[in-house]
């Protein structure tokens, strides 16, 4: 009887159809690309500035779960980075006129290092104390982008409205404007989840893991913790930091109400429902926090309980009872989706991936 | 100097409010090593039902003392229906699950009551015999309750036998188990008697802060802080520190940073706190056997 | 003499991994049975196993009731107090505080305040330091509080798991001694987990041998005790 996998595969190479797992991935990460790159033309402009916004959280949640989810150290205020980029490129290109795409990299590094800095005293902090003090650095926020001697620059409470027609396409491209900025997101996204990937697989990348899952251990073999950790601090903030610059750029408008509590929770939220420790979960886990939402929000107004109830409601209280109904849905199929698949949508994957491999292999 | 004493005792006031809910958080911590980050928004939802139950026309003190019982019951059955699946799940998803719960609740309140503000009524008559130009009667009053909530807690856990199980129950699960405790009913329970602590201090908050679905927001982050300064495993701590931070968030307010950045002191008194003695004032400093 | 706790073919799993292989044990009414092996063996699991500890599968009857599928808080209901290893003291509450958990689940207010005096009697030294924090105490006082805690619970079975560990000669043997006084007089009936084989063969009747999950050889102390094979490797002569 002959197995179903018949080509002279290397022994306890796991195959299905012929091909190697490794190929699998690499046919599908080469369709998603191709696939990233076609639709936006199909696509009206609001759904290219959805699809633009995914992209700039899936390079915020890859930050994130370089420090969380390979790292360990668990951050929920993370939004503060965003702000920090948004509000470079915000400034630099109000204040100084410097060309938009030229500050996205700037905030990177101012990113990197305050990161950095903040990671210094994390050193000190383990699991549930470090995410309380980051949970307080995500609800004071807000309020620290109202701090007085800085609205000069920050523009106080009103925040700072950006040129528009400065992100024009340029050179001429039969491009719309959301189509331009969501092809510079991908752009820059691309790029960076390559680096991503080689800092993980890498030495940096088994030192970062060895210090989340056996710290002491990690420690006897000559890994410089501290320097590990803060480092990691510093690249996952760079990187939210680039994403929030990006961020800037699309909405075009930065406020200090534009960075509550809610967006931190949101990244952490992105990370552990798309999958800790994982490249593919930064994606899955921007494509939920972007559109379920939204979906809660169209599944809120369709169900006829819901809209009779709101009928009885003056217009403007309507709309505050649906967004009422929108945000209870959504924290309903949050607790659905920790039930149904704690590891993240990548863990789920991964394991419906191993127990199909498994049965190709053994079958025939 | 009347400015300033006026400053202290408020703060004690708004103290005595953190210190609740910074007992409420010290709880739940320290019989599941969780924080429960819907804390806030528990204590809200509870203020809002009594403030449906006064105005179905209940007079105060029974609207209050059914509001506990309601908040009670609200707890233990969270812990039971929607902690208990993921308790065995990794950290961060139980996080995710409280985000969650946080999302609900808050946003079940401006379903039900709309997100506009409303005043809650203070049990304490502002012409009462114990208000005084330092100090209003509502302070004196909440300071009181407050500090009569404590006392009760403190007493039972310290001298009912079910209050000994809990304490057996959080510290050591599996040696209570085999003296034959429920643990998991001790688990509710706790839930269900923070929720009506927290719901206490809503109402005691309410009054001063007045009603919104995000009132419970700034409380929240200087209970932390208060139970982080006092030891985030220490019941007492957490009290001390709740009412230290109510005086601290005062006296900066008033004399150093402005009313505009409060917030920030406490986020920097918990980095403080975290970076220089992350047990807090009280707690047990944690050796870890390598 | 028909037995108070008998198992057969029972089976122990830590998650997927089997430890345990259909072990058939029996404790006498009123009787000491000691359970030896090495390190390993699985005499732990066991003990787990009969207060639902650990997932297992078999028959286990106690007092002529199945405890299958009882959660561990009721079994203690039934009348079977463990005391683990490790002592499993509350380390952060006082002894009196410890003692009186031992009967959370007695609802006979003066037959505990009785009990209180008959353990304090076994046990002086927790008398005196009955106000004292638990984790403060010696390692000696700590299983003397372990086993005065089990007695609270006026179990008619009590599962001892190896109650000589870390502890010094002298008062491994007061404790044994004790131990003898309290099945004669109280008529608690004991199932004792002791890799000190010399000790578990003076106190008890009978005795079971565990090797890597089975059950290797039974029956009086005298006969396993007299056995060459087990003399060699267990007893050391």
């Amino acid at each position: 009887m002959t197995s179903v996998s018949e080509t002279a595969a290397a022994p306890g190479t796991r195959q299905i159809a012929g091909l190697s797992l490794t190929r699998w991935r690499a046919i599908g990460i080469v369709g998603f690309l191709a696939a990233a790159c076609v639709l936006p033309f199909f696509l009206s402009n609001y759904h290219n500035l959805q699809l633009a916004t995914v992209v700039i959280y899936a390079i915020a949640l890859m930050g994130l779960n370089i420090l969380t989810g390979f790292n360990g150290q668990i951050s929920l205020g993370h939004g503060a980075f965003y702000a920090i980029g948004a509000y470079t490129t915000a400034i630099l290109t109000t204040k100084f006129g410097v060309p938009y795409w030229a500050t996205v990299p700037v905030a990177g590094v101012i990113c990197l290092v305050v990161g950095f800095l903040i990671g210094l005293p994390a050193l000190r902090l383990e699991g549930l104390y470090l995410a309380l003090a980051t949970f307080a650095l995500a609800l004071a926020t807000p309020q620290l982008l109202k701090f007085k001697p800085l609205d000069p620059w920050t523009g106080g409470v009103q925040g700072v409205l950006l040129r528009r027609s400065a992100s024009n396409p340029p050179w001429g491209l039969p491009l719309t404007r959301d189509q331009w900025l969501y092809f510079l997101c991908l752009a820059i996204a691309i790029p960076m989840f390559w680096a991503a990937r080689n800092l993980i697989r890498g030495r940096t990348g088994r030192a970062i893991v060895a210090i989340r899952d056996h710290p002491v251990a990690a420690e006897t073999m000559g890994v410089n913790i501290a320097i590990y950790k803060s480092a990691a601090f510093g690249v996952s903030a760079l990187y939210t930091g680039v994403a929030g610059a990006l961020g800037a750029v699309v909405v075009g408008f930065v406020a200090p109400e534009s960075f509550p509590l809610f967006l931190s929770l949101s990244l952490l939220v992105g990370i552990v429902v798309g999958g800790l420790a994982s490249i593919s979960g930064a994606i899955f886990g921007a494509i939920f926090i972007e559109f379920v939402p939204n979906l809660s929000d169209e599944l809120a107004r369709s169900i006829p309980a819901i809209a009779q109830w709101l009928l009885g409601f003056t217009p403007s209280v309507a709309e505050q009872a649906a967004t009422a109904a929108q945000w209870t849905i959504y924290g309903l199929v949050l607790i659905a989706f920790m039930y149904a698949m704690p590891t993240g949508v990548a863990g789920f994957i991964r394991l419906l991936w191993s127990r199909l491999a498994r049965g190709f292999g053994e079958g025939g | 100097m009347a400015a300033f004493l006026h400053q202290v005792f408020s703060g004690l006031a708004t103290g005595g409010i953190y210190a609740s809910v910074a007992l409420a958080l010290v709880m739940i911590y320290q019989a599941t090593h969780h924080v429960n980050f819907a804390q806030g928004e528990m204590a809200m939802f509870s203020t809002y039902i009594c403030s449906s139950l006064i105005g179905w026309g209940l007079p105060y003190w029974i609207a209050f003392l059914l509001t506990l019982v309601i908040a009670f019951l609200g707890g233990l059955a969270i812990e039971r229906i929607v902690v208990r699946p993921v308790e065995k799940a990794p950290v961060l998803s139980v996080v995710i699950v409280f985000i969650g719960l946080l999302v609900i609740i808050n946003s079940m309140a401006g379903a039900i009551y709309s997100y506009t503000q409303t005043s809650f009524p203070s049990p304490f008559p502002s012409d009462a015999w114990y208000a005084s130009s330092y100090i209003n009667a509502h302070e004196v009053g909440s300071i009181v309750v407050t500090l009569a909530v404590l006392v009760l807690v403190y007493a039972f856990f310290r001298f009912t036998p079910l209050g000994l199980a809990m304490r057996a129950a959080a510290q050591n699960p599996v040696s209570s188990r085999l003296v034959g405790i429920r643990v998991g009913w001790m688990l509710g329970v706790g839930w269900g008697l923070a929720a009506a602590i927290g719901a206490v201090a809503g109402m005691m908050a309410a009054p001063i802060f007045f009603l919104d679905p995000n009132m419970m927001g700034s409380i929240l982050l200087y209970s932390f802080a208060g139970a982080l300064l006092g030891g985030i495993d220490n019941p007492w701590g957490a009290v001390i520190g709740g009412f230290a931070m109510g005086v601290l968030e005062n006296l900066a307010g008033a004399y150093l940073v402005g009313t505009e950045i409060k917030l920030s002191v406490a986020l920097i008194i918990i980095v403080g706190v975290l970076v220089a003695r992350p047990s807090g004032l009280f707690g047990r400093q944690l050796v870890s056997r390598v | 003499m028909t037995a108070l706790l008998e198992t057969r073919s029972l089976a122990a799993f830590y998650g997927p991994t089997q430890v345990l292989y259909e072990v058939d044990l029996d404790v006498a009414e009123g009787g000491i049975t000691a359970l030896l092996g090495a390190n390993g063996a699985g005499k732990t699991t066991l003990l787990r196993a009969l207060c639902a500890m650990v997932r297992s599968e078999g028959t286990i009857r106690f007092g002529g009731g199945s405890l299958s599928g009882l959660a561990t808080e009721d079994v203690v209901r039934r009348g079977i107090a463990h005391v683990p290893d490790g002592r499993g003291t509350f380390v952060h509450l006082s002894v009196e505080e410890n003692l009186r958990l031992g009967a959370y689940v007695r609802r006979d207010k003066a037959e505990v305040a009785r009990d209180f005096e008959r353990v304090f009697g076994y046990f002086p030294r927790l008398r005196e330091r009955r106000a004292q924090q638990a984790g403060t105490l010696s390692g000696g006082e700590q299983q003397m509080l372990a086993i005065a805690r089990a007695l609270m619970l006026r179990p008619r079975l009590l599962l001892l798991d190896e109650p000589s560990f870390g502890l010094a000669p002298l008062i491994v043997r007061d404790i044994f001694t004790i131990l003898h006084t309290i099945n004669r007089e109280d008529r608690v009936s004991m199932l004792v987990v002791e890799q000190n084989a010399n000790l578990a063969l003076d106190l008890a009747d009978n005795a079971y041998l565990l090797e890597t999950g089975r059950m290797v050889m039974s029956g009086t102390a005298e006969r396993i005790r007299g056995d060459e094979a087990v003399r060699r490797s267990y007893l050391g002569y």
